[in-house]
């Protein structure tokens, strides 16, 4: 059989002899035409984005060269034979050039030894261990497959300071954060709510909820009160070592969430976190920690969000989800950071026995994003469902790297991504199902559709399956498309004017997105985000 | 005046001359029927009328309420009244019925007075419900995304609903007819009818006489090789259901060969 598979790579490349080429290819085909059809869209498929098989040599080398989409099947008979022979790249996450990083973080900046608060001993190795890989690790460039949509050469990386070491009198002048995004983005209120502003961080849990031994806290509280479960929670999903922005967050976040959920406790009202980030020439570190034990159940929504402004700032951060045996996790991320921010994050959900996880991601914010967000249905009968929405304007780049990693049989995943993109703005999906060998009866469910509105615009959208079980159903789609010039006929013969019918063109292609999403907030916030992107 | 006229009217698509001249004037509360072979050029009537860009026009005017309409963009031509009902009418996925017009009928309120706050929902429900009585449409297709998924029945339903909402002083119906069966053809003819008045002209195109069997036109017209070529009453319309158009073919392929 195959190596044991390290769940926290990410799996890309595949590597099989010619011999193997047609079958696999048949395969993955099939697949792809499975029972479950694709959501009915007119937009034409883009060509060179139409996957196709990949088979390769033994040369490892050559799978650079590997286009845009792979489709690689085998069943685990075919590995045995060709295991030894080609051993499995994986390539994602790691760089071939090494570059000085040129970021003018110091280690004596790691939080707990910077301002002497007594970090307990596992939080200071975890973060120096950090630091370590953060030295180590080169810059990503785009010659690393996951990065070579993503030029992140552009970013002032001198220019940045950790927004801790700004003076006290500066820090202070700092927007203030604007009330509508504090109120209740689900639901009517909050069951708590943690607010970090540069300098300041408030934390709120009604009493209720923190009576069933819920933890929903801060770093810095989390350490000195909760000490073995951070130990527990803490880089348990997410290694520090996935690459440089993890490391550097890992290392460097003093800004993080400790939610904790103990066994069977149902939370009913949602909690919430925002995390403020304004002003220029800053780097924000952020770190979220959600563990939700067996048969328990809650709904989180964290956002992250700044003003828009001329000079860069970044922000780092890494969000780490246990969802446990039967348990419900439902996750709300909204990122709504200023068009001059850089943000990268790393993301991965690990869901247990008949767990459940509801991830919703939009993104309108940002002027760079590179974002790896994975589910790991490790545990029979899980579920991971997944519903982005972005839209993007001006000279935003937004690059999202989502995988559906099946581990475990009957698993089900179930993701939904869909964009918009107005002017000279740019977004990259690239979205892989990977189902291990034994994985059998699973069922995995791709689509990315985009619609481009300027011929400026650019959408790339990258599907890919990797399947290493026979018995399963995997089914994906790529789309991009342009608003329909019949359509936008129809609705200006009603008398609909040219501004308003492309708006409701393009609700209604975000629509079945909204759906999905049983929060009246967070669909709002995004109707908000049509309007004012669509002037 | 809301009377309809059209003056030597030229349009040419993908660079082939299709309208060649055509002169039509349809006055006021009055209902005209436009019959005639396939390409005669009844359709491209019907889109230049609205506005399609894809119909180049290359010569003549078309004047509808003191404004030569052809210097209008589409939602303007439908802000002043103008309506068309279309053979293939579009399928906007992810836009319920019910969304749609309440977008469509805001728009016209807010073209009329700026400072329009839009209609009260409730006030819109209302509406919505009697219109689509009156059509005899279940409450149901309200919330159902527009023409997606609809019958050929229920898109010409659809676009009659719209019509009676938008409540047009002038309505170009493109064989609003075709790929009905008879139920509901009534139901689309009924609708019609119940707009029918002073204020409401339409030009009605078909290739059929079952429809002005419901519709009793004023006017019938058949076209031919992109002009108005015969014109008579409702006896026109039923010459041509039992003899064809091959007397029309016959009596004017010298006149169009020019």
């Amino acid at each position: 059989m195959a190596k044991k598979k390290n769940t926290s790579a990410r799996p890309k490349k595949a590597v099989v002899s010619k011999k193997k080429t047609t079958k696999t290819t048949t395969k993955a085909k099939a697949t792809r035409a499975g029972l479950r059809p694709a959501p009915t869209a007119k937009k034409k498929a883009v060509g060179k984005n139409k996957p196709k098989a990949v088979a390769k040599k033994k040369s490892a080398a050559k799978t650079k060269a590997v286009a845009n989409t792979r489709v690689v099947t085998r069943s685990p008979e075919r590995e045995v034979i060709s295991a030894g022979k080609t051993p499995r790249v994986i390539t994602r996450g790691a760089a071939t050039v090494q570059t000085k990083s040129g970021f003018p973080f110091s280690a004596e900046q790691i939080p707990a030894l910077a301002n002497g608060a007594k970090a307990t001993a596992f939080l200071r190795s975890y973060r120096k261990g950090a630091w370590n890989q953060f030295e180590k690790l080169p810059l990503p460039s785009t010659n690393d497959e996951a990065w070579r949509r993503t030029d992140i050469r552009q970013l002032k990386r001198n220019g940045l300071q950790m927004v801790e070491a700004l003076p006290k009198a500066t820090r202070d002048k700092l927007p203030s954060i604007p009330a509508r995004l504090l109120k209740p983005l689900v639901g009517k209120g909050h069951g708590g709510q943690i607010v970090f502003a540069p300098g300041k961080t408030t934390v709120q849990l009604s009493r209720d909820i923190a009576k069933q031994g819920v933890v929903f806290t801060d770093f810095a509280t989390a350490a000195s009160k909760h000490p073995d479960l951070l130990k527990k929670v803490l880089g348990s999903v997410v290694k520090p070592g996935e690459g440089k922005f993890a490391a550097m967050a890992a290392a460097l976040a003093g800004r993080g969430v400790l939610l904790y959920v103990p066994k069977g406790v149902q939370v009913d009202e949602p909690l919430h976190s925002l995390l403020w980030g304004p002003g220029a020439g800053l780097a924000y570190f952020s770190h979220i920690l959600v563990w939700v034990e067996d048969g328990a159940s809650v709904t989180y929504v964290h956002e992250s969000a700044s003003p828009t402004l001329k000079e860069q700032s970044m922000h780092a951060g890494i969000v780490e989800l246990h969802v446990g045996a039967r348990a419900n996790l439902r996750f709300v991320e909204l990122q709504s950071w200023g068009e001059h921010m850089w943000n990268f994050t790393h993301e991965r959900a690990r869901v247990k026995k008949d767990g459940n996880l509801d991830w919703i991601f939009g993104a309108l914010g940002s002027h760079l994003t590179k974002n790896f967000s994975e589910i790991n249905l490790e545990g029979e009968g899980s579920l991971g469902r997944m519903s982005g929405f972005y839209f993007t304007d001006g000279d935003q780049h937004l690059d999202h790297d989502t995988q559906q990693n099946h581990l475990a049989a009957h698993t089900t995943s179930d993701l939904l991504f869909k964009g918009a993109l107005e002017e000279q703005s740019r977004s990259v999906w690239q979205g892989m199902i990977y189902v291990a060998p034994g994985a059998q009866r699973t069922d995995g469910y791709q689509a990315n559709r985009n619609l481009v509105l300027s011929k400026q615009a650019r959408a790339d959208s990258i599907p890919g399956l990797e399947i290493q079980a026979d018995d399963v159903r995997c089914t994906h789609g790529a789309t991009v498309g342009k608003i329909d010039p019949d359509e936008y006929f129809y609705l200006l013969s009603r008398g609909i004017p040219p501004v308003e019918a492309r708006r409701l063109i393009v609700k209604g292609f975000f629509d079945p997105i909204m759906e999905r999403i049983p929060f009246e907030g967070v669909r709002q916030r995004f109707q908000q985000a049509i309007v004012q992107k669509m002037k | 005046m809301s009377q309809l006229d059209i003056r030597d009217l030229r349009v040419t698509v993908a660079g082939n001359e299709i309208l060649k001249g055509l002169n039509l004037t349809i006055e006021q509360g009055k209902v005209h029927a436009l019959m005639g072979p396939n390409g005669s050029g009844k359709s491209t009537l019907a889109y230049t009328l609205m506005g399609h860009p894809n119909y180049e026009v290359t010569g003549g005017e078309v004047w509808f309420k003191g404004q030569n309409i052809l210097e209008l963009e589409p939602d303007q031509r439908s802000h002043l009244g103008i309506f068309l009902a279309f053979q293939y009418p579009v399928a906007i996925p992810g836009v319920s019925v019910a969304n749609f017009l309440r977008t469509a009928l805001n728009s016209h309120r807010k073209a009329k007075n700026p400072e329009d706050k839009g209609m009260p929902i409730p006030e819109f429900r209302t509406l919505l419900k009697e219109k689509m009585d009156l059509l005899k449409m279940d409450h149901s297709f309200a919330g159902r995304y527009l023409n997606d998924g609809f019958s050929g029945g229920e898109k010409k339903r659809a676009e009659i609903l719209q019509m009676a909402a938008l409540d047009p002083e002038f309505a170009v119906l493109d064989e609003t007819d075709s790929g009905l069966d008879i139920d509901a053809l009534r139901n689309v003819a009924e609708g019609v009818q119940a707009l029918r008045g002073p204020n409401f002209g339409a030009l009605v195109i078909t290739h059929y006489q079952r429809l002005l069997n419901y519709i009793n036109p004023d006017v019938v017209h058949v076209m031919f090789n992109g002009r108005i070529v015969e014109t008579g009453g409702p006896e026109l319309a039923l010459k041509l259901e039992a003899e064809g158009y091959d007397w029309v073919r016959e009596a004017h392929e010298l006149v169009t060969s020019e």
